[in-house]
């Protein structure tokens, strides 16, 4: 009997599980048995059929494909998004393993904040000869600016993540240090929220330690470090490029931190002040998901066009703490793991409770003989190199490709350059592969942040799980999976949320100003999906005239010319590449401002986006076109439903709202000026009620035929259509009235001033008095408006 | 030598600029033993929004400008009035080639004149593979390094032609060495890229030379301009030793340091970030008059 016929006779899934031999695994102790932790999940999993397990997991690509979890690719050039490659069997540690771990991990935190204030402090280590200069001096993520720098609130670390793998004895080994700006702590609560669909009813009764409670520790000990009342704890990304950007905005919208990038920020009297829609705004706590040497260009990398000018200024001031400080980069080096077993009895007084891999900087004598000594177990790389052991982009040499007077050579020219580490093996874990229950090799990320009480642990994190069998810390690089990793009590644990405890301190969460980047992309937003609408409702009018009267027709289709040829659009194309252009940018617009977006308005605007790509090769003119385009138009309905329906009033959703009407208002005066021209064809009355989306209204408020003056009322003058163009210039006078600094005591900005003007001109006219001319005047001075928002708002 | 010091830069802006920040590091050095600063004094036209000044890693002198929005016309304007001591020393302390990596060893500080931050690459001084050969022959059989840096210093000075506007202030040095034309920055930092791919530790330094030679002198290249040459560290006995490329000679009492850097983008006059929308033209001027 095969094994495929075992298991489809109802063997169950973990009897067919077999570790790799020789290598330990996380579910399977050495004694063939499974150990506590695992033996819920997988009597869950071998109860399951495969049809229920295919449907439970699906939930949990579901959730993650609603939310829009992704990650950025480099290659070739150009970046693209890829969905989160999330393992679907998470990895479960016992809790007293897990306080081991956080035991010894919170120890080398202090280890290394130590090292770190001596680095940009005293420099003891190095003069006392406890640390190679080379190491120091050379090194490009030690920023000289940053010498002699006193951190704000004291310390320079305050989020860390460690990469840790286990090796053949079962113990635990730190594979790298990560202190620059550590990423996937967002990816891990996505994980986290992903198994919890695939596996609702286990996890609600697993002992499994939430999430949560880490994070509004760490939410708390910002808002803590932010000081007085106005203080704001922000988070600055790189930007909208960067692989990790979806986690930037996940955790600002999570967390309720304001999305910020350095181009948003300005010193003034050496302090980090926020260009806001309201005016300055002071930031006193910046979590920061750039490496340091880009916040300034000034300083730092002065080819960075992602920092903040002046960002030194404030630090050297200590007006800004900074998470982490800039230059904890150098902790990521990879020779400094050689020296931090000396270090640690006489820093922490104490031997490290957990070891790093065996590590030697080749610029000593010494160290080169070990190399040399034992080649086979050797891998060699760059000393300075800041990359993970099983990064993809990491340049290792395994020592014993090389032969021996080559090595020799290598290491005796240019042994400070290099590092030599232990080539490591991890142990394994299940993976789900067609079905079966497979040993895969994994590395474990554990976050500790720094709170008021010291360092706390996330009774979890993710795991990368390896694409092959081969359990070698190299075979990593082949990239994988993430795993959720549950920490499993044996007590049942109390659910947490993200709420302040009732005993805390009460701080009111005072909504941040609005960056001035953020508020022209909403306005932006608004006006792209406004105009993909406007193209979507003329090119369905064009396609059911064309499918109603065939090439018969023809002299009333010439009507739509003027029209096409304001908005530049072929309409040799039923899906016009105009269309696809604004969808791309609204995308664009909103991918910018993801922290304020929905999820769900998110994911509907790539379903459209994705929808009209794929029609626009296939749709034939006529009725397949207009049948096509009002899918379209009923999905662009589902946006503004969303947005408008559940969307905060904040300032955000004002400028959004302005732009969606100031385009429309745009919109609609074209359309009039052009299609109730004296020399518009016959029917171009009909058309432009029927752009208007107005036709019932027009039958019910006129029982006569369209003429020139019931189209200008109804589509131009009436207050209570909302297509009309007054409705849009009512709206406009209501938002920016409420817009800051629009009426001061009385006084009106120079837009506040213009929107009334507008108003007032257009409450007092008359069908007669809007003449062609007078309609495209208005239409200019509505174009007007977005330059004085402009510079009001976003200069 | 007295000297009395004019520095001024202009810039003219097409269009009016936004607000904006700026670093100048203007302001020479006093230097224990080697030169000392009497007076010295900078201003800005239009007054700034903010001054403030720090001194950087290097010891070197900052001021720190905001700029308010709006300016057509920028002006920078140093003057000063330094005393320079020749160092006159013909005694060749200096260790051999050979014994630098010992004699470096047993350094272990780090502050701003540790030779440790003067000998891998920076970001504008890279490791050029043609550099590092022409610097090998050219110090070949030098028993000192002293030596070694005149060697260098005199092989590049034949190498390259002086020509102020063959190169820009980005040019990378492999172009200008592989143009043999510059001036005195491509000049220094082709020089210190040489030092540093031999091992010897090399720094840029910034600064002036005096306009007017002494009688019976001939003019020195650079003087209407602001000027660079390099630092060499040559062992733990002499230490710094500092070679002008572009003239051909050991640094004596016809120079002025305003300061020292890894390379010139530690050490940039004027650093600044405006946003800009239109073009820029700029100028400096340099005058450097001997007092006695």
């Amino acid at each position: 009997m095969t094994g495929e016929a075992a298991f489809a006779m109802g063997q169950p899934r973990s009897a067919s599980y077999r570790p790799l031999p020789g290598i330990p695994d996380e579910m399977v102790g050495p004694d063939g048995l499974i150990r506590p932790p695992w033996r819920r999940l997988m009597a869950h999993l071998d109860a399951l059929s495969d049809e229920e397990l295919t449907r439970d997991l699906a939930r949990a690509d579901r959730y993650l494909l609603d939310s829009g979890v992704f990650y950025r690719q480099y290659g070739e050039g150009q970046s693209v998004e890829r969905p989160w490659p999330l393992s679907q069997i998470p990895v479960l540690l016992a809790e007293d393993e897990w306080s081991r771990i956080a035991h010894a991990l919170t120890q080398r935190a202090d280890l290394l904040e130590a090292v770190i204030a001596d680095l940009y402090g005293p420099n003891q280590l190095v003069a006392s000869g406890q640390l190679p200069a080379a190491l120091v001096a050379g090194n490009p993520e030690w920023l000289r600016p940053m010498v002699g720098v006193k951190p704000r609130g004291g310390h320079f670390l305050h989020f860390l993540a460690f990469e840790l793998g286990r090796g053949p004895d079962g113990q635990w080994w730190v594979l790298a240090d990560r202190t620059q700006a550590p990423s996937g702590a967002g990816y891990a609560l996505e994980n986290r929220v992903a198994m919890t669909r695939a596996y609702s009813e286990l996890y609600a009764a697993g002992n499994v330690h939430r999430l949560a409670g880490f994070f509004r520790a760490f939410r708390d000990a910002l808002r803590d470090q932010a000081g007085d009342r106005d203080g704001r704890v922000a988070i600055l990304t790189p930007g909208p490029m960067n692989e990790t950007y979806f986690e930037h905005a996940y955790i600002a919208r999570y967390l309720g931190f304001t999305l910020l990038e350095g181009d948003d920020l300005v010193v003034a009297r050496d302090r980090l002040m926020v260009r806001s829609v309201q005016g300055m705004a002071p930031v006193d706590v910046l979590w920061r998901r750039l490496d340091g040497n880009y916040a300034d260009p000034l300083e730092l990398d002065p080819a960075s066009r992602i920092g903040t000018p002046g960002m030194m200024a404030a630090l050297r001031a200590g007006t800004v703490t900074m998470v982490n400080a800039l230059g904890s980069g150098v902790l990521e080096t990879r020779a400094l793991m050689a020296f931090l077993p000396q270090l640690a009895p006489e820093l922490v007084r104490a031997p490290l409770a957990m070891p790093n891999i065996a590590t030697w900087w080749c610029g000593t004598a010494s160290a080169r003989a070990e190399v040399r000594a034992d080649p086979r177990r050797m891998v060699l790389a760059d000393a300075l190199t800041t990359r993970a052991p099983f990064d993809p982009k990491d340049d290792l040499i395994r020592a014993a490709a090389l032969p021996p007077q080559a090595l020799a050579l290598r290491l005796d020219q240019g042994g400070g350059d290099l590092v030599a580490q232990e080539a490591v093996t991890l142990s394994t874990t299940p993976a789900l592969v067609e079905g079966r229950l497979v040993p895969r090799p994994m590395t474990l990320r554990v976050y500790l942040a720094r709170t008021a009480e010291g360092w706390t642990v996330m009774p979890g994190g993710f795991a990368r799980i390896g694409a092959s069998g081969d359990a070698s810390a190299i075979a990593m690089q082949d990239g994988g999976a993430a795993a959720d990793v549950w920490v499993v009590g044996r007590d049942p644990v109390p659910a947490i949320s993200l709420a302040r405890q009732a005993s805390a301190a009460d701080k009111r969460l005072i909504p941040g100003g609005l960056p001035a980047r953020a508020a022209d992309n909403l306005f932006w937003l608004g006006r792209y999906a406004e105009r993909a609408e406007g193209i979507v409702r003329l090119m369905r009018a064009y396609h059911m005239r064309l499918a109603e009267s065939g090439d018969a027709g023809a002299g009333l289709l010439e009507g739509f010319d003027p029209l096409f040829r304001q908005m530049g659009i072929d309409p040799a194309a039923p899906i016009p590449q105009r269309l696809l252009d604004n969808l791309a940018a609204a995308i664009g617009s909103a991918g910018r401002v993801r922290d304020r977006f929905s999820p769900d308005a998110w994911s509907a605007l790539h379903d459209i986006d994705r929808s009209a790509r794929a029609m626009a090769p296939r749709v034939a003119p006529g009725d397949d076109a207009a049948r096509a385009l009002s899918a379209l138009l009923r999905k662009l309905a589902g946006i503004s439903g969303l947005v408008h329906e559940n969307m905060y009033r904040f300032v955000g959703w004002r400028f959004l709202t302005i732009g969606r009407l100031h385009e429309r208002a745009m919109g609609t005066a074209a359309l009039l000026a052009v299609l109730c021209d004296e020399t518009a064809p016959e029917g171009a009355l009909d058309l432009a009620i029927e752009v208007g989306d107005s036709v019932l209204t027009h039958r019910r408020r006129f029982t006569l035929d369209a003429s020139r003056a019931t189209v200008i009322d109804l589509l131009a003058l009436d207050p209570l259509n909302p297509r009309a163009l007054r409705h849009q210039i009512d709206g406009l006078r209501e938002q920016v009235d409420m817009l800051p600094a629009a009426n001061d005591h009385g006084a009106l900005s120079p837009l506040a001033r213009a929107v009334l003007r507008l108003h007032a001109d257009l409450a007092t006219a008359d069908p007669d008095s809007l003449t062609t001319d007078a309609l495209w005047s208005l239409r200019g001075r509505i174009g007007g408006l977005s330059d004085l928002l402009t510079a009001a708002y976003f200069p | 030598m007295l000297y009395r010091l004019r520095l001024s830069f202009r810039y003219d802006f097409a269009r009016p600029t936004g607000a904006g920040r700026q670093l100048l590091r203007i302001t020479p050095a006093d230097l224990p033993g080697l030169q000392e600063v009497q007076q010295t004094a900078i201003t800005v036209t239009p007054p700034p929004v903010e001054r403030s000044g720090f001194t950087d890693f290097f010891g070197n002198e900052v001021t720190q400008l905001v700029l308010p929005a709006g300016l057509t016309q920028l002006r920078f304007d140093m003057s000063g009035r330094v005393l320079r001591h020749g160092d006159e020393t013909e005694l060749d302390l200096s260790a051999s080639p050979a014994s630098l990596a010992l004699d470096l060893a047993e350094i272990t500080d780090l502050g701003p004149h540790s030779p440790h931050h003067f000998l891998r690459p920076s970001p504008r001084i890279p490791h050029v593979p043609a550099i590092a050969d022409f610097a090998r022959a050219a110090c070949a059989g030098a028993a000192t390094l002293r030596d070694a840096v005149q060697s260098l210093g005199r092989a590049i000075h034949a190498h390259m032609r002086f020509d102020s506007v063959a190169t820009e202030v980005d040019t990378p040095i492999a172009d200008a060495f592989a143009g043999r034309q510059g001036v005195c920055q491509d000049f220094s930092q082709i020089m210190v890229s040489g030092l540093r791919s031999i091992g010897v530790p090399g720094a840029y330094v910034s600064g002036f030379l005096r306009t007017v030679p002494p009688p019976g002198r001939p003019r020195l290249e650079g003087a209407d301009a602001m000027h660079a040459w390099v630092r060499a560290w040559t062992g733990a006995e002499a230490g710094w030793c500092e070679y002008d490329p572009t003239n051909a000679c050991f640094v004596g009492a016809d120079h002025v340091t305003i300061g020292y850097g890894r390379d010139y983008g530690d050490v940039a006059p004027v650093t600044g970030s405006m946003r800009l929308a239109g073009s820029q033209s700029g100028s400096h001027s340099v005058d450097i008059v001997a007092e006695e």
